[in-house]
């Protein structure tokens, strides 16, 4: 006992040491999505110098980019993400019914949660030889259309759910007209690309398909590989509003102790700095002003969310994708 | 061999060895199965058989085992000439080629895949030549049995090799000196002996390409009951995290692949057997 007391002193001192090292090297782990890559790349230095300046403090950020399904169920198995970045609700859903994540994230940050969106636009070949317009041109005989797994890809699902809300709010709209109009445009479809960027090369490289759907920031970065001048991104008339939730995982900020730096990490996005770089990679900012600075990037476009038209994703999930739900019956018609 | 009194075997280290192989295997294999049946019996009998045999899943069923089948044929059939090209005679380029049989095994599936269907595109180098005569292979079954060739030809190629090289050539003299033609040598010779080993390798081309994912949804195009695999309709529940009906779905794969694989092993055994009973005869009548 005794032996101890008198090497308090040195425990405490090599503690205190210890501790120092830890809190130099605070660091956050942020799971993400496949092709957010680009955007955290530029706003993790950003958050670096913003969080040197206000706190004093070096963060260390780590990121992690995957399938988001595939990266949510590695957070659920264990993956120690201090804060997971996903591009659908579902994912997050999943990880608060596991508890992991708050059952109300979605109100912890403005704007749902999600500091930036994007939509569903066509993409075609240059002068738009086929004239298309609107998704009732794309679901026309004849068309074809390319798209990822609709039941199988994040990009793939807002395609079949932006459709499907077009169709609902057509005069004379219900759950069987939009049924048949889905039908129609998976009719037109050649193929199911893998992934997002495989319909990308489908389209461009390989030559496939009149029009491609896919999100308006992937228009942007095709321009970027391929050049400008060969295709056009149209406008629809209506489309869906893409929202890309992000959560702090409680169970984990509050294991490491690391809840302050997490809320700030991802508090950070809804910045002025942080909207600034949504813009410049080609994401819609939630900041109105800087959406108007952007509006050439951004035309205007009418659009819903998934919580207008289908009562939120888990309703859409269960309505529209898992077994026997409308995709499957699609296919069971014929 | 009479045994030691002791009841030990002569050769040291089988206890040992074998803990080693049931602890490896239990590790690797049984485990990982056994949790995989855990899963899948949170669904009752009736359930499980629905989602097995729902339409989806029938059809992904007959493109699976019917592309890997193909895929194994065609390799069992040009992966005999290639091994025996590669054993039997020299040629200016053989180290390059007989290393280029390899690639498949390295090279990451999903390369595989996006490179063969770039390739097999109506506008790539091979598509554009096959589209004009009507034959679509990207993103068609076809483009899968094409993607399954690709992984499978090595494992044909490497098991035929050895054996190959352990016939010599004097068989064939001494054949064609008994009056032989060269066709009655090659089937009456030299497959008797090679057949055993040929079906190994069609057994494990076989059985990799019901497992493959990677490099097939590139280029088969994924549509529900026309090109759909099954580990595809496997991710599909993932997606959704149905992560039950996904292990009812690997169970029934499992149980396929095991059946087969149990009924390629007895054909094998038999076709060894007989080819023991033929040489032993011959032995007698000598």
């Amino acid at each position: 006992m005794f032996r101890v007391i008198r090497k308090l002193p040195a425990v405490l001192v090599t503690l205190l040491f210890a501790a120092t090292v830890l809190a130099e090297n605070v660091s956050l782990l942020n799971v993400s999505y496949d092709v957010a890559r680009d955007f955290y790349k530029d706003y993790n230095p950003l958050f670096q110098k913003h969080w040197k300046a206000v706190s004093g403090e070096s963060i260390e950020l780590k990121q992690s980019h995957a399938g988001s399904s595939k990266q949510v169920r590695a957070v659920a198995d264990g993956l120690e993400a201090d804060v997971v970045t996903m591009n659908q609700a579902s994912d997050v859903d999943f990880l608060a019914e596991k508890g992991l994540v708050a059952k109300d994230y979605a109100k912890k940050f403005p704007t749902n949660a999600s500091p930036y969106t994007s939509t569903m636009v066509f993409i075609v070949r240059k002068g738009n030889p086929k004239g298309l317009r609107d998704w009732s041109d794309v679901v026309k005989p004849g068309i074809q259309v390319i798209l990822p797994h609709p039941k199988n890809t994040g990009n793939g699902r807002y395609t079949y759910l932006a459709a499907w809300g077009y169709a609902l709010r057509q005069t004379g709209g219900n759950d069987r007209t939009a049924q048949d109009f889905v039908a129609r445009l998976l009719k037109n479809a050649p193929l199911f690309a893998a992934g997002g960027r495989d319909a990308t090369t489908t389209f461009m490289q390989r030559k496939i398909g009149d029009v491609l759907i896919s999100f308006e920031s992937e228009a942007e970065l095709i321009a970027r590989e391929f050049g400008k001048g060969e295709f056009e991104v149209v406008y629809p008339s209506l489309s869906i509003l893409t929202e890309f939730p992000v959560a702090i995982v409680d169970r984990v900020v509050d294991k490491k102790g690391t809840r302050r730096q997490a809320q700030a990490y991802l508090d950070y996005l809804w910045s002025a700095a942080g909207q600034e770089n949504a813009a410049q990679n080609y994401l819609r900012p939630r900041d109105p002003d800087l959406l108007r600075k952007y509006a050439a990037q951004f035309p205007a476009i009418k659009t819903f969310t998934v919580d207008e038209v289908f009562g939120g994703w888990a309703k859409a999930s269960s309505a529209h994708f898992r077994d026997g739900a409308s995709f499957d019956q699609i296919y069971q018609q014929k | 061999m009479p045994r030691p009194a002791s009841g030990r075997r002569l050769l040291p280290g089988f206890g040992l060895s074998l803990g080693c192989t049931l602890v490896y295997l239990s590790l690797l294999i049984l485990l990982p199965l056994a949790g995989l049946a855990f899963k899948a019996s949170e669904l009752s009998l009736a359930q499980w058989w629905a989602i097995a045999t729902s339409e989806r899943a029938l059809a992904s069923y007959r493109v699976t085992f019917g592309a890997s089948l193909l895929a194994a044929m065609i390799n069992a059939f040009f992966g005999l000439i290639v091994a025996w090209i590669l054993v039997r005679y020299p040629f200016p380029g053989k180290r390059v080629v007989d290393s280029l049989v390899d690639l498949p095994f390295a090279l990451p599936t999903a390369v595989a895949g996006i490179t063969l269907a770039t390739l097999y595109a109506g506008n790539g180098w091979i598509g554009r030549h096959l589209e004009p005569l009507g034959v679509k292979v990207a993103f068609t079954p076809l483009g899968i049995v094409v993607a399954l060739t690709f992984i499978g030809l090595p494992f044909v190629v490497r098991t035929l090799q050895p054996v190959i090289e352990d016939i010599e050539p004097e068989i064939e003299e001494a054949a064609a000196m008994l009056g032989a033609s060269r066709w009655q040598t090659f089937t009456r010779v030299l497959l008797p002996a090679l057949f055993p080993a040929l079906l190994t390798g069609f057994t494990l081309a076989f059985s990799r390409s019901i497992g493959e994912y990677g490099s097939v949804i590139f280029i088969a195009g994924n549509l529900p009951l026309i090109s759909e695999i099954t580990p595809l309709l496997i991710i599909a529940k993932l997606e959704q995290y149905d992560v039950v009906g996904a292990t009812a779905l690997a169970v029934v794969m499992l149980i396929i692949s095991f059946v087969m694989l149990l009924a390629v092993n007895a054909l094998q055994w038999w076709a060894a057997s007989r080819l023991h009973r033929r040489s032993g005869s011959a032995d007698e009548r000598r």
